[in-house]
This record gives C-alpha cells, structure tokens and sequence, in this order.
C-alpha cells in the first residue's frame, strides 16, 4: 500500500512538472495584465525547438535554450499584438495555439520526414534522471528510504528547476521593485504610468518570463520527460496549466499545490485505469481527466472560495484618450 | 465624417482585405520555407476545391460546418461574449443528432427526422452553452475560461458515452450504429445530378445553414433582442442603464450560440458519417472563430469566409497529395494566420491607412 502511494506520488511529481513550469509561466503574464490562453501553443512550439535541436546537436542544453527561443518568440509575437497593437489577448492566444500546432507539424514533417516527430534522441540529447547521493544504499530503510530513493531523488533537472522556480516567483513578484511594479500594472497601469514608469515594457518583460518559463515547460516534455518530440504532445496540459493558475488564484505557492493536485489526478487516473475500487465498481478514466477541468469550474463559479483575476487583465493599456 | 474616421468601404472592404493578404503572403512564406513553390501551391489549391464538381462538393460540405460555428462565434460576439467553446457544443450537439435519428430512422423519412435533429442538437448544444453563460452573468466567471474547460469535459463526457451506453453492441469500435435511411440527409449529388457533386457528402443541411444565415440576420438587426444583444455588446454599462437586463442577455445570447455550434453535428452527423463517432468536430468549431472574424461577424461576411476556409480545406486535402510536404497542417497555420492577422492584429494597419486617407480629405476640405 505505501509501496503504491509513493509510486503514484513520483508519478504525481513528474507529471506536474509541465504544470507548474507552464502555470508559473502564466502567472508572471497574468499578473502583468496581458491573459494569456497561448501557454498550450508556446510549451508546444518549446517541446519542438528543443526535440530538434537536441536531436541535431545532441546537446539537451542547446535543445532547452532552443525551446525557450521558440517560446519567447511566440510571446514576443503575443506580446507585439496585445500590447504594441492593444489587439484582443484572447484571440491572439488562440492564434498563437494554432501557429504552433500547425507549424511544428508541419516542419517536423519537412525537416525529419517521420510523420510531424522528431527521431528519438541520441545520447547527451535528453535530460538524465539525477540519482542524489546514497540513494541506492537507503533504499530499504523503511518509510524514509522509498520517500528518499523514489520521491526526492531519481528526476531530470528541470523537475528540480520547476520546484525550485515556486520560491524564486515569490521573491521576484514579492519582495522586488520589479515584482511590485509588475503586479502593480496588472491592477492599475494608469498609476503604474502616471509614476513615470513604461507600462508596455514591464509587460514586454512579463511576456519574456512567461515565454522562458514555458520554454522549459515544453523542453521537459520532449526532453527530459520523453524522448523527442510527437505531433501535439502537449495534448491540453497548457490549458490545465491555465485551470490551475485560476484555482491557484494568481499566486505562485498555490500554484504548486493546484499543479500537484492535477498532476496527482493524472497519476492516479493511470494507476486506475482498469481497476475495480471496491464498493464503487471502476471508475471511468475519462472522470479523472474531466476533473481538473470540473474542478476549475466549480472554483470560478465561487463554490470554493472565490477567483479574482488581476484587474487589468485582458485590458489593453491606452496611453492617452483622444 | 470626423478627423481619423475613414469611409466606410475602407472601414469594412480595404483593412480586411488588408489584414487578408497579411495573413496570406505570410502564409506564402512558409510555403517558401518548406522548399515549395507557393504560386503553384495556389494553382492547385484553387483546382482542387474548385476546379470540379467534386472538389466543389467537399468545398461547400466544409463550409456548412463553418457556417455554423463561424454564425455561433458571431452572435456572441455581438453580445461582447467569446464563446472558444464552440467545439464542445457541436461534440455534445452530436448527441441530440444521435438520439433524434436512432429513435426515428426505422419508423419514419429523413424529413420527418431532420426537424427533431434539429432541435436536439440545438437544444443539446444551447445546454452545453448555458452553464458557462449563466456562470458568467450571475457569478462573474469568464466564459472564456469555461468554455474551454467545457470543450475538455465534453470531450471527455463523449468518450466515455461511446465507449459505454452509445456503442453499437458487440463492437469494439466507439461509435453508435449506422443510421437506417430515416436517420440519413440527401446528399445534394442525389437531390441535382446535374452538378456533378459525385461523392462529396455536401447534403441538404447546406440549405439548413443558410437559413440559420438569414435568421440570425432577422435577429440581431431586425429584433428588439437582436437590438438589446448589440447594445449590451457595444456599452454594457449604458445598456443596463436603459433598462436590459445583463443576466437575460447574456444567458440568450450564448444559448443561441451554442445551438448554432451544436446545429453543425447535422452536417457531420446525419449527413455525412450518420453515425456518431469520437472527434468528428476535429477543430471546426475552432475554425468557426477565424470565420467570424474574417466575416466581421455579419452573415454574408460567415457565407464569404466559411466558403474560403471550405475551399481552404478540400484545396488542402488536393494540396497534400500533390505535394506531400505541404500536410494538412498547412491549413492550421492558415487559420492561426487569419486569426492573428484579422483579429489580434487588426489594427496593425490602421494608422497608416488612416494617415493614407487622411490628407486628402483635409485638402478637399480645405477647397470646399
């Protein structure tokens, strides 16, 4: 039985990963005024720069830098439209999801000529599992000894990077000029302006963050979690990273245990799929993968607390009204 | 006509056809980037969607998909609404489809049918609509958000349905059972031999749509709803102020859009797969955004665009065949294209027509 849940709980924490990176990746956008429904398509857009890359130089590093270029690019282009042109956030998001779904297919199919993938990673192309120290010779303590050899040891580095990015988005939107600034344009950019500050380029910075985080949201899937690229392998996790931003409120510690909590869903779904639970019967797998989705719904109609986006979000900033 | 305003057939004619061929040369360029030649790319794409009767056939079934989710986009659009959950509702739409022809097709004609295939996938879809709307007009939740968290719950909803209660006994495949002839729409090659649609699955729910077209038409522009829709769409505020109510307008306003979405399951469903299967929408409710955007929301401008993303389709299908490394992905990055051009970037080009138009106005003026 404990065997069964620290299993699932390492399922848990490499499928929430993707979550998290894109999810943190969201907030600095979101909490910078500018929505952004685009997270689906630059993870996807990511996942292929860095399949490609890593296959070509067989360098897992050059493919993760490749990806946060894709990346960043999409939200510079996301960027240019909703706050250069003040277009509507919603709809150039959805452009963007589209260009990239359509793109890395496309040139996948040209470049590699396997039906839209990338060819499987050579060595040194793919981010390695880290085996901390001792964690072989721990193994059969127990209690300790599985949390320590299968839980906390044993992932690639970009799982390590996502954690490790929950406390930096704290202290970066928390505790710096920028952060302060940054939130503060999301809830009132006409002060933000007035105070002689450019509201267009912290959110230029904002869409950067957003873009490098998605960057390595997108590299661990085709990276470090799989090895190379497949035709929409992002398959809705940008969208379920969008889910767990609103239930995690806008705030990047709530943000990791929404992320879990989905991710923890999608390893349980796998765990069941096929089992009888007793009393119950099975469960249809289909249920678990709805629920992060019915979750969500039920958080913004106000059931569980309530959702306030940022104020400014979705509102392009107009410097003067003439 | 005030400083910076710009004729009309500038405001609705040239800025699109602009933002258009934007989003058309760029999309040239990347068939550059592959290594092909765009020109004759063009050439063919416009043989095979319109160069014969059959291509014309598959061009016009697209686009009677698109009619629909492109009217389903637009009517919310008036509202100030974004409905992106348009797939969802033509997906679960499908289901009012399904129940209407299982349950009639041995007792009675397609005719007697399609009237109840209407209303059910347009109450099946208006349903799938109706709790994100209502949860945006009484509890302040986006129905940006809910509509696409709706597309992934209806997505799973229906494939756990066909797997279990819907599937055609003894099957491994998850899909119904093939409609009997009550359950299926004329195709329109049977209906006019003469046109020579061959084997294209364009049906009579073509005509279907274009009614819907015309309806919709009477609604926003000749109704008191389609006037409370507009004004709530324009200025929220002063609409409420004059007395609509924002609850009633928004929950009507997205009903009727998610019936048209759920209607295009006609389409796919009893006219062309007549049987219920898992993602037959594949993205045309997405479609439906960038034909609501590159029509400009008006019914006519949907006609226009379904038809050119319906020739966009079938052209692709011929393209990919002609030229291997142009897939069908192409026709994505078209539509991702048209939507970033037409919608998020539609003012892009603005300032500069406007200064275009604007100095020669003055100097008239001047001489006046």
């Amino acid at each position: 039985m404990f065997e069964t849940l620290i299993l699932i709980l390492d399922s848990t924490v490499r499928l929430s990963t993707p979550l998290l990176l894109a999810c943190l990746a969201g907030l600095y956008s979101e909490r910078s005024g500018v929505v952004d429904i685009g997270l689906e398509g630059k993870m996807l857009g990511a996942a292929f720069g860095a399949g490609a890359v890593a296959y070509v130089t067989a360098n897992a590093w050059l493919g993760l830098l490749a990806g946060i270029g894709v990346s960043v690019a999409l939200g510079l282009l996301h960027g240019f439209a909703s706050i250069s042109n003040r277009g509507n956030q919603i709809v150039s998001g959805v452009a963007i999801n589209f260009l990239a779904a359509g793109l890395t297919a496309l040139l996948g199919q040209t470049w590699f000529r396997q039906g839209g993938r990338t060819p499987a990673l050579p060595e040194g192309g793919r981010f390695r599992d880290i085996a901390w120290p001792y964690a072989e010779q721990l193994r059969e303590i127990p209690v300790i000894g599985p949390l320590y050899s299968e839980l906390l040891s044993g992932h690639n580095i970009l799982v390590y990077a996502g954690f490790l990015a929950v406390p930096l988005t704290w202290w970066v939107l928390f505790r710096t000029r920028f952060g302060l600034r940054l939130r503060a344009v999301g809830e009132n950019p006409a002060a933000v302006d007035t105070a002689g500050i450019s509201v267009a380029w912290l959110r230029y910075r904002a869409v950067i963050a957003c873009g490098i985080l998605c960057g390595f949201a997108g590299a661990y899937l085709s990276i470090a979690q799989g090895a190379g690229f497949g035709v929409n392998m992002t398959a809705g996790k940008g969208f379920i990273a969008l889910a767990a931003l609103i239930f995690a409120k806008w705030r990047p510690a709530n943000a990791m245990f929404a992320c879990l909590l989905f991710g923890f869903l999608d390893a349980v779904s796998i765990r069941m799929q096929g089992q009888e639970v007793p009393g119950i019967g099975e469960i249809p797998v289909q249920f678990f993968q709805a629920l992060p989705y019915i979750l969500t719904v039920i958080l913004l109609a106000g059931f569980i607390g309530k959702a306030v986006p940022p104020k400014a979000a979705g509102i392009p900033y107009l410097k003067e009204r003439s | 006509m005030s400083a910076g305003q710009l004729p009309r057939w500038v405001d609705y004619g040239l800025i699109p056809f602009v933002n258009l061929a934007a989003a058309f040369l760029v999309s040239g360029l990347v068939v550059v980037l592959i290594g092909e030649n765009p020109l004759e790319a063009v050439r063919i794409l416009l043989w095979g969607s319109l160069g014969y009767g059959e291509g014309i056939g598959f061009t016009l079934f697209y686009a009677t998909n698109f009619i629909f989710t492109g009217l389903a986009v637009a009517v919310a659009f008036h509202a100030g609404l974004f409905n992106i959950g348009g797939e969802g509702q033509a997906y679960v739409g499908g289901l009012g489809v399904t129940f209407a022809c299982l349950a009639l097709d041995h007792i009675v004609p397609w005719y007697v049918t399609l009237p109840f295939a209407i209303v059910g996938s347009a109450l099946m879809g208006a349903a799938w609509a109706f709790i994100p709307a209502w949860l945006q007009a009484t509890r302040g939740s986006h129905v940006v958000i809910t509509t696409i968290m709706f597309n992934f719950i209806a997505s799973s909803l229906m494939v756990y349905l066909l797997n279990s209660a819907l599937k055609k006994p003894g099957s491994m495949q998850p899909e119904t059972r093939t409609f009997e002839a009550g359950g299926r729409l004329p195709f329109l090659n049977d209906v006019f031999p003469s046109f020579g649609f061959g084997y294209a699955p364009v049906n009579l729910s073509l005509f279907v749509a274009l009614a819907a077209c015309v309806l919709i038409w009477l609604l926003i522009w000749r109704t008191k709803l389609g006037f409370e829709i507009r004004s709530f769409g324009a200025n929220a505020t002063a609409a409420v102020y004059a007395g609509i109510s924002p609850v009633r307008t928004i929950v009507i306003t997205m009903l009727i859009s998610g019936g048209l979405a759920g209607m295009m399951a006609i389409n796919e469903i009893m006219g062309s797969q007549h049987r219920l299967l898992i993602d037959f929408v594949s993205g045309y409710g997405f479609v439906g955004i960038a034909v609501a955007l590159m029509g400009r929301a008006h019914p006519v401008g949907i006609v226009l665009a379904a038809i050119l993303f319906g020739m966009l389709y079938q052209g692709g299908a011929e393209l990919s065949f002609e030229m291997p490394n142009i897939t069908r992905d192409m026709i994505i990055v078209i539509q991702g294209l048209v939507i970033l051009f037409a919608g998020a970037l539609e003012h892009m080009f603005r300032p500069a027509i406007t200064r275009l138009f604007t100095p020669s106005r003055a100097l008239a003026a001047e001489e006046a």
